[in-house]
């Protein structure tokens, strides 16, 4: 148990006592208190539990937090400073996205690594890239639209 | 055999699957006042009382409080969302019907979550689709009755009559000088105003509506896309542990042994115990607790926890013997639940006959949300945080297993993270008191995803043996189906035909006979009971039988329905033949029936009536000649009556749409030896975005009493896909899921 120290939404984290073999996931829900990333299968067929390290999609169910070298963004960390909701939590606002909602942190976090490699999305690249996130509710049709509309508006 | 209670599962399930039948009265809503309510009686805890009631009046002054639904004081507008937030949006649409008769501008409302309060609010429960048809009268009152004390208060201060006034955007305006009072200047001199009656207060005729009919994004929703606490998996309390809980997955498994004193002694573990279960599958089942500092503690426990079970008296279910059984019972005969007509003659008197069986397999509910409870325990009494469908119901079960009064129960609505009807059952409530009441400490126990799949309460499979007539004017003549299905308490089936199944309204020679096979896994409700796979089954034989008659599908279906009529008097809950057929059509012309399509592509409709929604659905689809399939639009026409938010209806019928579509492609739990063998999602695998279809959603503009939409547009998805698949190859599917047949996607 060596002292597990993370980068989480721009603000350095030192933690001691930590299990070594923690996913991530346990530690921001339980240790940081950052419960916007959800718990759905544990073993990554869900996405539920998606967040970015170096802007990259991760599943954080199955990601020991020690392996963590990167800067760690959650749902919680993509609003301005000023607590202005950025284009992707924008559009899935606008279009009503969500029914239960408990997956959609986890879609917001997909489409937003999708938009950071890639501006413009295809049709089919959206598909793609939001394949690993299941919505039990199926709002695909609307998270669809709304990660072009977010992909219109990051342009603009 | 199982020694396990199953009655109160069969009670919800009838309740959910049958209470609109349960009283029409219930639903003659215009004259709702303090004295007009329904009651189903014969359920868990006494009952459940589906209440009408206008709650109490304010005090003299203070915030404008007139009833459990609104609060207006200097600082603002606060509307009440009574029941659980599932995913089906009443949290936004049944204050919508409050806001709308308040005159309250939108953006001006707060909406709260209400507290649990059977007695202020009636029933609050999320099943059954059935929160708009309650709730579309009495919240109306509710607001209008808010807005008749605004202005009188208004009239006074004015010194003019009320009919000098009217009301717009959170205001009072006098229609002479355009003056304009704010309802938060009004709230503390309404609050001395006497309460109307409920009976005396206008409604708005529906075409002065301002609000109900739009779009409307959801109440929540901005606090969802910042990952603020909102699910039971989010909820904390100082001082809480982690808990979870390990039960047979043979149900009726016992714990004859467990290595306690090793997981007692693993790092962040605080205890771990032996539970014996009350005896009651839906309250607690036997099992072992482990209670741990954090969630990762409990998981590396739970994986080292090593329980010896005796299962003298589990669960030896086995879907393989299912089948076996059933198709023994080929041919024969079973218990006659409906028979009408003179069904043995028209076979006899038939042009052609049609046998075709059919077959689903059992699903579970995969809601995204773990099921989870935080629940504290102090002094005799419990203060629970739940994610659950049946805050009313769960107070009975838990003082139950406590054994304490149900008014030392508190339990507290939180947003539901998906429900499907799993959520309708409070067995995991009854664990986490079990396991707070013994800790001393609070504690949230949550469950994994496997203990969600191996422990559910699914939808039961079933074996459907159909025979069709049709006679020598090419129209269905008699209809026959002996239904192999489940029971659990070896009394009732854990789904059954009756004579409100298609097409026992509609046609004149019907026999349905049932057959129950033992099963002791846990069956229970999943969205549209019975319907989710009726559909399928009667939506598909029809067509063969059209097919047979070699007639256009869309014709003999409007044949069934037949001339324009309620098919029970009295109950707008029931299915209207005009309002079917109207759905029929328009769907029909929406999606371009008849037009000319590709070779191997062709359009699939079905109708199905549920939950008092009317809908039709028209599948594009295209299959390849290695029975890969593409569902290219899905055309829906529903006539649910007038639409409260517009954004939140169509999304529930997009959400069927897929939801139906991903059941139907590859979802299946199978049983052997009392066990599912499908533990997580690698397993079950869910549709995902790339196979989504576009759906086009239209709705009929209707006058009738408003019903619910969480249901009733997922049953026709599944027969109008293999319809169409049938269209474009030829090949009629009649096994869910169709994976079974060799289908991909």
């Amino acid at each position: 148990m060596a002292t597990l120290r993370l980068n989480v939404n721009g603000e350095q984290r030192t933690l001691d006592g930590v299990d070594d073999a923690t996913p991530l996931l346990w530690v921001l829900r339980d240790e940081l208190g950052l419960v916007g990333t959800k718990f759905g299968c544990g073993i990554s067929q869900c996405g539920a539990c998606t967040v970015l390290i170096d802007g990259n999609p991760v599943r954080s169910c199955s990601f020991p937090a020690a392996s963590v070298a990167g800067e760690i963004t959650t749902i919680e960390g993509l609003a301005g400073p000023n607590g202005e909701l950025n284009p992707v939590q924008q559009a899935w606002v606008d279009l009503d996205v969500a029914q239960c909602g408990y997956c959609q942190a986890g879609q917001i976090m997909a489409a937003e690594a999708l938009l950071r490699s890639n501006a413009n999305p295809t049709d089919a690249d959206v598909d793609q890239a939001m394949a690993g996130n299941i919505c039990r509710c199926g709002t695909y049709i609307r998270i669809r639209k709304a990660v072009k509309t977010a992909a219109a508006n990051r342009g603009a | 055999m199982v020694a396990l209670n199953y009655q109160g599962i069969q009670d919800i399930f009838d309740a959910v699957n049958n209470q609109r039948w349960a009283g029409a009265g219930g639903f003659q809503i215009a004259k709702v006042g303090r004295r007009d309510f329904m009651k189903i009686t014969g359920l868990v805890g006494g009952g459940l009382m589906l209440s009408f009631t206008l709650p109490r009046a304010s005090a003299k002054s203070g915030p404008l409080q007139p009833n459990g639904y609104v609060r207006i004081d200097e600082t603002g507008i606060l509307i009440y969302a009574k029941n659980p937030e599932i995913g089906q949006g009443v949290k936004t649409s049944l204050p919508m019907m409050v806001a709308e008769e308040l005159d309250a501008a939108w953006d001006d409302v707060q909406v709260v979550q209400a507290p649990v309060d059977q007695a202020t609010y009636g029933a609050q429960f999320a099943g059954g689709s059935m929160s708009t048809p309650m709730n579309w009268l009495p919240l109306r009152k509710a607001g209008a009755t808010a807005r008749a004390m605004l202005v009188g208060a208004a009239a006074q201060r004015l010194e003019v009559p009320v009919d000098a006034l009217f009301t717009r955007d959170s205001h009072v305006v006098h229609k002479d000088t355009g003056r304009k009072l704010a309802y938060t200047d009004l709230a503390a001199a309404a609050a001395a105003m006497p309460v109307p009656e409920a009976d005396s207060v206008a409604l708005k005729e529906p075409r002065y509506f301002r609000l109900l009919g739009k779009r409307i994004t959801g109440v929540d929703n901005d606090a969802i896309v910042r990952g603020e606490p909102l699910f039971g998996i989010d909820q904390t309390l100082p001082g809480m542990k982690i808990a979870t809980y390990q039960k047979c997955h043979a149900i009726g498994g016992k714990v004859k042994s467990a290595n306690l004193d090793e997981i007692k002694q693993m790092p962040g573990v605080h205890d771990a115990f032996v539970l014996a279960g009350n005896g009651n599958a839906m309250e607690l089942l036997p099992g072992v607790a482990i209670v741990a500092d954090n969630t990762w503690a409990t998981i590396r426990a739970k994986r080292a926890l090593r329980v010896e079970w005796d299962e003298s008296e589990a669960a030896t279910d086995s879907w393989s013997g299912a089948s076996a059984s059933a198709e023994r019972l080929r041919g024969e005969s079973g218990q006659r639940v409906v028979d009408q007509g003179d069904v043995d003659a028209a076979f006899n008197a038939a042009a052609k006959r049609i046998d075709s069986s059919y077959t689903y397999n059992f699903v579970t509910h995969a809601q995204l949300e773990p099921m989870n409870c935080t629940a504290h325990y102090q002094d005799g009494a419990i203060e629970m945080w739940s994610p659950t469908q049946t805050p009313g119901f769960a107070i009975a079960n838990v003082a139950n297993v406590l054994g304490i009064d149900p008014a030392k129960v508190t339990v507290h609505q939180v947003r539901c993270g998906g429900g499907f009807g799993r959520r309708l059952y409070n067995d995991f409530m009854c664990e986490a008191a079990a396991i707070a009441q013994r800790a001393g400490v609070p504690v949230k126990l949550q469950w994994t995803r496997e203990d969600d799949m191996c422990c559910d309460l699914f939808r039961a499979g079933g074996f459907h043996q159909l025979a069709g007539a049709v006679d020598g004017d090419g129209k269905v003549s008699a209809w026959r189906d002996h239904f192999v299905t489940f029971t659990n308490d070896g009394k009732r089936p854990v789904s059954g035909l009756s004579a409100r199944v298609f097409p026992a309204e509609l046609l004149a020679n019907v026999r349905f006979e049932q057959t129950q096979l033992d099963w002791s896994t846990r069956c229970a409700a999943w969205r549209a009971p019975g319907s989710n796979v009726f559909g399928f089954v009667v939506q598909s034989f029809l067509h063969e039988l059209a097919q047979a008659a070699e007639r256009d599908h869309l014709e003999v279906l409007l044949e069934v329905l037949g001339e324009p009529r309620w098919l029970t008097q009295g109950n707008p809950q029931a299915l209207h033949t005009g309002r079917a057929a109207g759905v029929v059509k328009l769907a029909a012309e929406k999606a371009g029936w008849g037009k000319e399509m590709p070779a191997g592509r062709a359009l699939g409709l079905a109708f199905y009536f549920s939950h008092g929604g009317h809908i039709a659905e028209v599948a594009d689809v295209s299959v390849d000649a290695n029975k890969k399939v593409k569902v290219h639009k899905v055309t829906v026409a529903a006539d649910v009556g007038p639409i409260v938010n517009l954004s939140g209806a169509e999304n529930q019928i997009e959400g069927a749409v897929v939801d139906g579509l991903s059941t139907m492609l590859g979802l299946a739990v199978t049983f052997e030896n009392g066990r599912a063998q499908q533990t997580n999602f690698d397993k079950y695998p869910m549709l995902r975005m790339p196979a989504t279809p576009e759906v086009d959603v239209h709705f009929v503009a209707s006058d009738y009493p408003p019903t619910g939409l969480g249901e009733p547009a997922l049953p026709p998805l599944a027969p109008a896909v293999c319809n169409a698949i049938a269209a474009a190859t030829g090949a009629r599917i009649r096994t869910l899921p169709i994976s079974e047949e060799g289908y991909t996607v």
